[in-house]
């Protein structure tokens, strides 16, 4: 049973990172209908800040973990998003009226693009995270030791989560974006200028990648350029899993993946961890390809 | 004679007499473009004329060099025989797998194959039944031989892998202007039109997966018996991208594009090598610049004219 709580937390923690990631893929979605493969890549970028911001301004010394973590949170999702809107605006919005898989090659070369500028200027090599800025600490709940990290993750990912949603829901920025995934033409016809909610679109999804970035870089401890790809494909796995073009859907695919595949590491096989994301979206696709709490994908004709 | 073939024939005979002005070196790179100009080919049957997003290409490829390989050195059975098995197993596992996905949505079907290429890799690696030797692969696969000719020098290759692909782009020809080809075709630009118009979607659909699937996994076999030794990472999901980017970039759906494409994304870089660095980053961002200034690919297929009352006679009017 122990072990059990363990994984149930370690997989929540983890499934929060896929939760934040997956937004972003869901987000673009919802509006352009294109999987941005880029998006995996922004948030390697996010972790690759997170290292360089922390290491030359050395904010830890000057004002404290706990100020300093939050500064750079807000630094790296500033510059992520800059990095997105740019990436929209150059790849994606030429191709604005092209066939569909043009959009998806310009997407994987941005990727690759990505992956490899960020080999160029950091190494090929795993980068590390100075190792003594956080709590190492573990809190007993209810008899089990659980490190105090994952908790942190865990309700980051949901407070970040939780503004998303209230922003989309309740603000007029918000109701502009659901009424373009809903129908460009139609927003448009509304006084809705769908360009500019597009460009925000790629501003909010990588900002949240980013952020889940540096969490990866704070928790794992290490980093590495191509660490992007695996993490996208299980985040969007998470999307489809919840339901593509859904919010909420992305928050609880999320949640739902990191627990599955910590569960399936520990009780199938650890060697096949990765394979388990890939066969729940296989399976997913197949089964019910809406997804827990999506719109129809599968055509069938 | 018709101007294309004289233009198949010409570049036929100058790849003929090419491995004599290239040294050992060169005639390798040649030998890879080849591999990958049979493997783009065959994603181009999938990709290309049917226009099914597949970027698992390396799955199948997989499959045939590792069957080849297993039963190669288990039980010492030449290489060039187990050819033909390795395309069938492909191909069966082509149709199981790509049977339940078949109807998905473009960009869906791409995500899942990703994902096959991805569990195809994974259960390499794990050492699955206990016969892919896990993540240093097989090795001592023994040399092709041709009717007790031994290959094993790169221009002896040059030739075994060059009369593959010539092979190949002849029969992919003949598909291409066939009744199942053009019905392919109809289907990538419309395939309301095409169901309506009789033709079975999802059988032909899946029968190009299996074809493709087929072709990729003999060229494995190829692969194999070149390179003596293969292990899980000569077949990630990178060779699928490159393969994919191959067909995008060529042309999709034209013979001549794929070869063309071949040539640039794998022999190119060659002459680059001082600058490997940054050879993937221009990749990319050409990749990119592409779509947007030529999203058709660098030679695409041209119009295609039918003299339907041939057509009739040749027993096309079924």
């Amino acid at each position: 049973m122990e072990e059990f709580f363990q994984q149930l937390t370690n997989g929540l923690a983890v499934g929060g990172i896929y939760a934040l990631i997956a937004l972003g893929y869901t987000m673009v979605y919802g509006v352009l209908k294109l999987i941005n493969f880029a998006h995996g890549d922004l948030f390697t970028i996010g972790a690759y800040l997170g290292l360089t911001l922390l290491v030359s301004m050395g904010l830890f010394d000057k004002i404290g973990p706990l100020p300093a973590v939050i500064l750079l949170a807000v630094m790296v999702m500033i510059l992520v998003a800059i990095i997105g809107a740019i990436l929209e605006r150059v790849a994606y919005r030429p191709l604005r009226q092209s066939p569909r898989l043009s959009a998806v090659v310009s997407a994987l070369g941005a990727s690759i693009f990505f992956q490899n500028a960020i080999m160029a200027i950091y190494s090929p090599k795993f980068l590390v995270y100075p190792h003594d800025i956080l709590p190492k600490a573990a809190i007993n709940v209810l008899g089990m030791d659980i490190p105090i990290m994952r908790i942190i993750m865990f309700m980051t990912s949901l407070v970040l989560m939780a503004a998303l949603y209230f922003f989309i829901q309740k603000t007029k920025i918000g109701t502009a974006i659901r009424a373009a995934a809903i129908d460009q033409g139609a927003a448009k016809l509304m006084g809705i200028n769908v360009d500019r909610v597009i460009m925000l679109v790629f501003c909010i999804g990588p900002a949240l990648g980013g952020a889940a970035g540096l969490m990866v870089g704070l928790y794992y401890g290490q980093i590495n350029f191509s660490m992007g790809w695996m993490f996208g494909l299980k985040a969007f796995t998470a999307a489809i899993l919840g339901g593509i073009g859904n919010i909420p859907g992305a928050m609880v695919g999320g949640l739902l993946l990191g627990v599955i595949e910590a569960m399936g590491a520990a009780y199938i096989s650890i060697a096949w961890k990765d394979a388990i994301a890939f066969c729940v979206l296989i399976l997913i696709l197949i089964v019910r390809p809406t997804g827990l709490l999506g719109e129809r994908v599968a055509e069938k004709v | 004679m018709k101007s294309s073939t004289i233009y198949y024939l010409a570049f036929a005979a100058a790849m003929a007499v090419c491995p004599l002005f290239l040294n050992a070196y060169w005639t390798d790179v040649f030998n890879n473009v080849g591999l990958y100009a049979i493997l783009a080919l065959s994603l181009n049957v999938i990709l290309g004329h049917c226009g099914l997003f597949h970027m698992g290409h390396a799955a199948f490829y997989a499959i045939g060099a590792y069957t080849a390989a297993i039963i190669n050195t288990s039980y010492g059975i030449p290489i060039l025989w187990v050819m033909p098995l390795a395309g069938i197993l492909a191909g069966i596992f082509a149709m199981i797998v790509a049977r339940p996905i078949i109807h998905l949505r473009g960009d869906y079907l791409l995500i899942v194959t990703i994902g096959i290429v991805e569990i195809v890799r994974i259960a390499l690696i794990n050492n699955v039944f206990d016969i892919t030797g896990g993540a240093n692969g097989i090795f001592g696969i023994s040399r092709p031989s041709v009717f007790g000719y031994k290959i094993s020098k790169p221009d002896q290759f040059f030739y075994l892998i060059w009369g593959f692909a010539a092979v190949t782009i002849f029969l992919l020809l003949r598909l291409e202007h066939s009744r199942f080809g053009r019905a392919l075709m109809y289907i990538k630009e419309d395939e309301v039109a095409a169901g309506g118009s009789g033709i079975n979607v999802a059988h032909h659909k899946l029968v190009a997966f299996i074809i493709g699937a087929v072709w990729a996994g003999m060229c494995g076999t190829i692969y194999a018996s070149k390179m003596t030794i293969i292990a899980p990472e000569s077949f990630s999901f990178a060779e699928s991208v490159v393969l994919f980017t191959i067909v995008i970039l060529g042309g999709s759906g034209s013979i001549p594009g794929v070869i063309l494409g071949s040539f640039l994304l794998v022999g190119l870089p060659e002459v680059f090598r001082g600058l490997a660095e940054y050879r993937m980053l221009v990749f990319g961002a050409a990749m990119v610049l592409m779509m947007i200034f030529r999203n058709q690919g660098l030679l695409p297929p041209g119009p295609k004219n039918y003299n339907v009352a041939d057509l009739l006679q040749a027993g096309g009017g079924k």
